[in-house]
């Protein structure tokens, strides 16, 4: 992975292994400039998923939110997990929408379930909860159970729709 | 905040496009086989703009994944590609696996690799019988579920569910199978290239099939790639790109088969591989249950990671006790305190878990990566330019299933 290292090129990475995955944990300033150098230079030409976790009372974690990219090689097969990391109030990273086409929807999801505003992206709405909804479920803080939020949408009557 | 669907749908604007109007497709209609809605702006019948509108089917899987164990969370895996519910059980345990760094008997692994298999046979005759169903080719699409009701009696014989077996377990499978299931399997494998060829010579050469699916929604390589595609969807567009050959888990390293590629990347392309791939998926069963290992399908039990077998926990104290253990609450498994990404080839693409654990049972977050979720991505890009009966074709060769798309 010095490969992988030295094409990212930034002094500040940390790069972590677990099991059969190797992962490159880049600050949220430079992860736009690596990733797209990891496409163009080290051939990791598949975007295989994107998304995040909330960290909140996690053991040890620094940063409240982690986003994670796991990039392959379709020629090589090579995989690379790269890592990083935005914080409350106001959470934002880069988009990789002009890198990866795929990360269009995978950033939606991120936002609409974490609250995490990818700067760049073009069409950044809601997917999986109606427009109207105000908060993140997949955030720690968000109960499991509890009310419900149906008394924040009154059901349409015909005329209305 | 950010955009509306309001924002995403562009009103026709006026001068000089009197033709154009907006129709909503879905989510209530048949060709979207569950519940996805979809806001065409079109100029007559050709689309200029499609704009997917899903969550109809939210219902917080992942975040059910937060709170239920690993035992427990396969029941809801299950329900996300409903199509192929054994390949979504196995794709969870493997993560699980990964994480815990569980090894599985030879004989899980060969067991898992045959339901895999069924399971994708089960997924590409839906996929094949309703793309044509809603093309209009009524015939092949009851061929299809006659072979698909025999591997739910598959299903029924190893586990007891038709539809949400719920088969798998940390380790290993919730029972053993017999030698009446190996017979059931064997016949439905003597069955089914009749099925097959039946369903190819419908199709194959259907002058209203093929004029309804060539050149419809071509995705090239480059697209394909840059948007994330995989599975069948990828391989018909030239993406050679199989995780069971370049990734090999379970046993398909021992396995010889063929990775069916294509390189139209249209309907037809996709229905051609599907179809195919069936075929080799058969060649796959066939070897595996004719070289089905003897022996134990839990991994050690005594490393207690695996629930042990209802025998040992009626008649023995060291069954009682480990049984007892691994379903407290406040007992059960001591992951690593780390994350980790494994996946599977599913029928409908990758299908892959990224578990974070804090070391509790339950993982902090089970990430899925659903097939379904990012191919319906590729829809507008698809779309676009073609006129709205071709919106029923490339929706049933891209084979969304809504319950893993929306989760």
């Amino acid at each position: 992975m010095a490969l992988a290292k030295s094409v990212a090129g930034c002094d500040s990475l940390i790069v972590s292994g677990f099991r059969d995955n190797v992962r490159l944990e880049v600050p949220p300033a430079a992860s736009l400039e690596a990733l797209r150098k990891l496409r163009s230079h080290a051939g990791l030409d598949l975007l295989v998923d994107l998304s995040a976790a909330d960290y909140l009372n996690y053991p040890n974690a620094v940063h409240r939110y982690g986003i994670w990219y796991v990039l392959e090689s379709v020629e090589t097969g090579i995989r690379l997990v790269v890592k990083t990391w935005a914080d409350d109030p106001d959470p934002r990273v880069d988009s990789v929408f002009d890198v990866w086409r795929g990360a269009d929807w995978m950033e939606r999801e991120v936002f609409d379930l974490f609250g995490i505003v990818f700067e760049g992206h073009p069409d950044l709405r809601r997917i999986l909860m109606p427009d109207e909804f105000s908060s993140h479920p997949l955030r720690k803080d968000y109960p499991l159970r509890g009310d419900g939020e149906r008394h924040n949408f009154h059901a349409l009557s015909r005329e209305e729709s | 905040m950010g955009l509306t669907l309001a924002d995403a749908i562009a009103p026709p604007d006026g001068s000089g496009h009197e033709c154009q109007w907006t129709l909503n497709f879905g989510p209530q209609h048949p060709a979207t086989h569950t519940t996805l809605r979809l806001v065409l702006n079109l100029d007559g019948e050709v689309i200029l703009k499609a704009t997917p509108d899903i969550g109809f089917l939210h219902s917080g899987f992942e975040k059910l994944g937060e709170h239920l164990d690993f035992n427990q969370y396969v029941t809801i895996v299950d329900r996300m590609n409903y199509v192929s519910p054994v390949a979504n059980e196995i794709a969870w345990h493997h993560s699980v696996e990964t994480l815990l760094d569980i090894k599985l008997t030879p004989r899980c692994q060969m067991i898992r690799v045959i339901f895999a298999e069924l399971m994708r046979i089960h997924d590409h005759l839906l996929a094949c019988g309703a793309a044509a169903l809603d093309l209009g080719a009524f015939t092949a699409f009851l061929y299809a579920f006659n072979q698909r009701e025999l591997i739910n009696d598959i299903n029924e014989w190893a586990t007891g569910q038709r539809f949400h077996p719920s088969y798998t377990r940390v380790g290993g499978l919730q029972r053993d199978v017999d030698d009446d299931w190996i017979g059931r399997v064997r016949s439905f494998l003597k069955g089914f290239p009749a099925a097959h060829a039946d369903i190819c010579r419908l199709l194959n050469r259907n002058r209203i099939f093929i004029d309804r699916c060539k050149g419809i929604g071509v995705l090239t390589r480059e697209e394909a790639i840059n948007r994330s595609a995989t599975g069948p969807v990828a391989r018909a567009s030239g993406v050679v790109r199989d995780l069971r050959k370049n990734r090999p888990y379970l046993a398909y390293e021992a396995i010889d088969f063929d990775v069916v590629c294509s390189q139209d990347g249209d309907c037809l392309a996709r229905y051609l591989v599907r179809m195919e791939e069936m075929l080799e998926s058969h060649k796959i069963i066939a070897w595996a249950i004719e070289n089905l290992p003897s022996g134990p399908v839990n991994s050690n039990v005594d490393d207690r990671m695996v629930l042990p077998n209802q025998l040992s926990v009626y008649r023995s104290i060291e069954g009682l006790i480990h049984h007892f253990e691994l379903n407290m609450t406040n007992r059960k498994w001591q992951p690593p305190v780390d994350e980790v990404y494994a996946s599977t080839e599913s029928p409908n693409g990758e299908l892959g878990f990224y578990i974070v654990s804090n070391g509790a049972p339950e993982a902090w977050r089970a990430r899925t990566r659903p097939p379904s979720f990012i191919h319906f991505s590729l829809f507008p890009h698809l779309a676009e330019g073609h006129t709205v009966s071709d919106v029923a074709a490339i929706l049933g060769s891209l084979n969304i299933i809504a319950a893993e798309l929306d989760r």
